[in-house]
């Protein structure tokens, strides 16, 4: 496997990290490598480095986001960077700025990465176009969110030591859901089979086509897979009515003790959050750490996000 | 002027059923003299020599938008009639929603005294249905018209009230007004910029589904069933919304359609990551859905062709996809592209011509699209097999938003004739 010190499939190809969709299957792989090197670094006492001093990291928030910000931020800030976070909120919107604008004035700045979080599908590709640095997606609309489905995929391999072979499920609002997506092309890029399952509201029109098989029925999904992933009922983006109730929702959908025994014995739990507990999953369970990997996640995220930054800088 | 002639020209002429080599007489006033094998020549006589390109009746653009007023920046009227004659558009249906809306008398009386000072091309202006656009209340319909409307359309927007469109179809029907609608019902559209399917859920963008175009157009033929009218659909774009027309074409009832050019040429995948140039309304649809719509021309359940010309400035383009501007330019390059159906043999010359000239004139009830001794001497003259690149900084159009940008075309506009005059050539 290819490593930064041999010959590295992302230095040589465009710089921006837009979507698992632009990414090889080499360079996915580098990413990974790269990002556990990183995982025993996090757990000691000293944990920081030089690999990007100098360098200036503006992450550029649009959306209100906890875990994905503050992650990227001690990602950089232990790679060394100068990190600067922006929450943009609407207020830039609301002065009337344009994306490309904003874009613009920070490009002056001379940043060397931009990681951008925005509610429009397409807005890093957008910003790609018009900055001279490295653009990093912190997820756009319901499009892709790379480093999630990166980070999802370390914390399988560092469980199951390998995601080829394994089956995968994903529950709940796929729709709406960038995580979904990215996990689709990443899990099917690394040799995983992939599950989806949701309420036929909330599946997608085509969704076939990204190389799933789709189900409305906990059972027939969950049937021998490794791993289940939960998404998040995102109210906040569901315009109208999608589903009947909440309780409703939970009875067919929600992840229960019972529920979970319909996958294979030694199936593990994750959730990209923030949790909906009583929603999409049981209280308990989304806290048995025999069960559970929501902790893991986050913790590798930030491993994820050291290695895209180190890996994507120029 | 000079009595003229053009000789050795292809002409083909759907409304006489012309396709033969011969020569076209324009007299004094700018009106066919004569057309056709014979040759009426006399010493006076200006001749222009067009061996080897083809002369057809000047197109008839029935949906196109000017800037004017409120819009200057985006298009006007100098530059619209500029694009339109570089694309052998010699009669434009002008789309009222401008800033104000065209919907009083008032408007039509500015426009038409504006488009006369500055264009050089024969405008013919619709106002809108409703007032405001709002689709709430109807337009003096029967005024508007004394006053020079030539039908009547809220362009990208809805009846979405049945009870007022059912009025608006009884009103009509008594004063020969067209109407003309935009099919696409609100609540399914809702928040949607592309069509609905692996593209849109790739992209992760909010799609349409056809059906949204589909409920109206049979509610308002049912609607037509009892309250017959001029009625017109502007942009069919899919192969569920074919299948309803031919329902109710072969159930005897009358009404005409219509598709736009980008319908015809592209489809979704075209859209490739995130163009807004190619973010339309109604959305470029799948591949089945165009190969459709080119079969519906060939079984005229299809019977105009029309540029949907949108002129955008680029701030408004330059956004991500779901805030972008919708809508692309295209007038110039109608004609070019049209002819691409015939060069690939999906479609044969005489009917795309056909359903860019006489087929719109018929449905707008006005003397143009045609070749005919007598009528105006509005001419497209254009070399079939000119093989050419779409650059966007070359096109006339005031906004460069055109959808086609590098496209490689074969055929194209030599020169345009307005009443008997040059009014165009290269």
């Amino acid at each position: 496997m290819a490593t930064t010190k041999k010959v590295s499939a992302i230095k040589n190809t465009p710089k921006h990290l837009l979507g698992i969709q632009n990414l090889s299957v080499l360079e996915a792989k580098e990413i990974l490598t790269e990002a556990k090197s990183f995982i025993k670094l996090n757990r000691g006492s000293s944990k920081k480095l030089d690999v990007l001093r100098g360098k200036t990291q503006i992450n550029l928030f649009f959306e209100p986001s906890t875990r994905t910000q503050s992650s990227f931020d001690l990602a950089g800030k232990r790679l060394g960077a100068d990190v600067m976070t922006m929450n943009m909120g609407n207020s830039a919107l609301k002065k009337g700025e344009t994306l490309i604008d904003t874009a613009m004035t920070l490009n002056a700045m001379h940043p060397d990465i931009i990681v951008i979080r925005h509610q429009d599908s397409g807005a890093p590709n957008l910003l790609s176009q018009k900055v001279n640095c490295t653009v990093i997606n912190a997820g756009d609309g319901r499009r892709e969110h790379p480093t999630q489905a990166l980070l999802d995929a370390l914390t399988i391999i560092n469980r199951k030591g390998n995601i080829e072979g394994l089956k995968i499920a994903i529950c709940g609002d796929i729709l709406h859901s960038r995580v979904a997506r990215s996990n689709i092309y990443l899990m099917n890029m690394l040799g995983a089979e992939v599950n989806v399952i949701a309420p036929k509201t909330l599946m997608p029109k085509g969704i076939d086509y990204l190389g799933v098989k789709s189900f409305t029925d906990m059972k027939k999904g969950l049937d021998g897979c490794d791993i289940v992933m939960m998404l998040r009922l995102q109210n906040e983006r569901m315009q109208g009515s999608f589903l009947p109730s909440k309780r409703e929702y939970y009875e067919f959908f929600g992840l229960t003790p019972e529920k979970l025994k319909f996958a294979k014995k030694d199936a593990l739990l994750m959730h990209p959050g923030p949790m909906n507990r009583g929603v999409e999953i049981d209280t308990k369970l989304a806290d048995d750490i025999n069960v559970s990997l929501v902790k893991e996640q986050v913790e590798l995220g930030v491993a994820v996000r050291m290695a895209c930054l180190k890996l994507y800088c120029k | 002027m000079k009595e003229k002639i053009l000789t050795n020209v292809r002409i083909i002429d759907p409304s006489q059923k012309m396709d033969e080599i011969g020569n076209i007489v324009i007299d004094e006033k700018g009106k066919i003299k004569s057309i056709g094998k014979k040759l009426g020549t006399s010493k006076s006589v200006e001749k222009i020599d067009l061996k080897g390109l083809v002369a057809i009746p000047g197109l008839v653009d029935m949906k196109a938008f000017v800037g004017e007023p409120g819009f200057e920046y985006k298009e006007n009227f100098r530059t619209l009639s500029q694009a339109a004659l570089a694309g052998g558009v010699t009669s434009i249906v002008t789309m009222p929603n401008t800033k104000p809306v065209i919907d009083n008398v008032s408007m039509v009386d500015f426009i038409i005294r504006r488009g006369r000072d500055k264009a050089k091309v024969n405008l013919f202006p619709c106002a809108s249905i409703t007032r405001q656009r709002e689709g709430n209340q109807m337009t003096e319909f029967g005024l508007l018209k004394a006053r020079g409307i030539i039908g009547f359309s809220d362009v990208n927007k809805t009846i979405q009230n049945s009870e007022l469109m059912s009025r608006i179809m009884n009103y009509a029907s008594d004063i020969d007004v067209l109407i003309m609608q935009h099919a696409e019902d609100y609540e399914l559209a809702k928040n949607s910029c592309i069509n609905q399917g692996e593209v849109a859920t790739r992209l992760g963008l909010q799609g349409v589904s056809d059906i949204a175009e589909k409920i109206i157009i049979e509610r308002d033929l049912s609607l037509l069933s009892e309250f017959p009218c001029r009625y017109h659909i502007n942009q069919i774009s899919s192969k569920n919304s074919l299948n309803v027309i031919k329902k109710n074409k072969s159930n005897g009832i009358k009404f005409s359609t219509g598709v736009s050019i980008n319908n015809l040429s592209l489809n979704q995948n075209d859209i490739g990551e995130f163009r807004t140039f190619l973010k339309l309304s109604p959305p470029l649809r799948s591949e089945e859905d165009r190969l459709s719509l080119i079969e519906g021309i060939k079984n005229d359940l299809i019977n105009v062709i029309v540029s949907d010309h949108i002129p955008e400035d680029e701030e408004s383009k330059r956004l991500p996809f779901a805030q972008a501007a919708t809508g692309s330019i295209g007038i110039e390059t109608l004609l070019s592209l049209s002819l691409e159906l015939y060069h690939n043999e999906s479609l044969p010359l005489e009917k795309i011509i056909k359903c860019l000239t006489i087929n719109p004139a018929k449905i707008l009830k006005i003397d143009k699209g045609s070749l005919k001794e007598g009528s105006d001497a509005d001419i497209c003259i254009f070399d079939l097999e000119k093989p050419w690149v779409v650059k966007a900084e070359e096109l006339k159009s005031k906004s460069k938003n055109t959808a086609i940008e590098n496209r490689r075309l074969q055929g194209k506009v030599k020169m345009t004739l307005l009443q008997g005059e040059v009014a165009y050539s290269n």
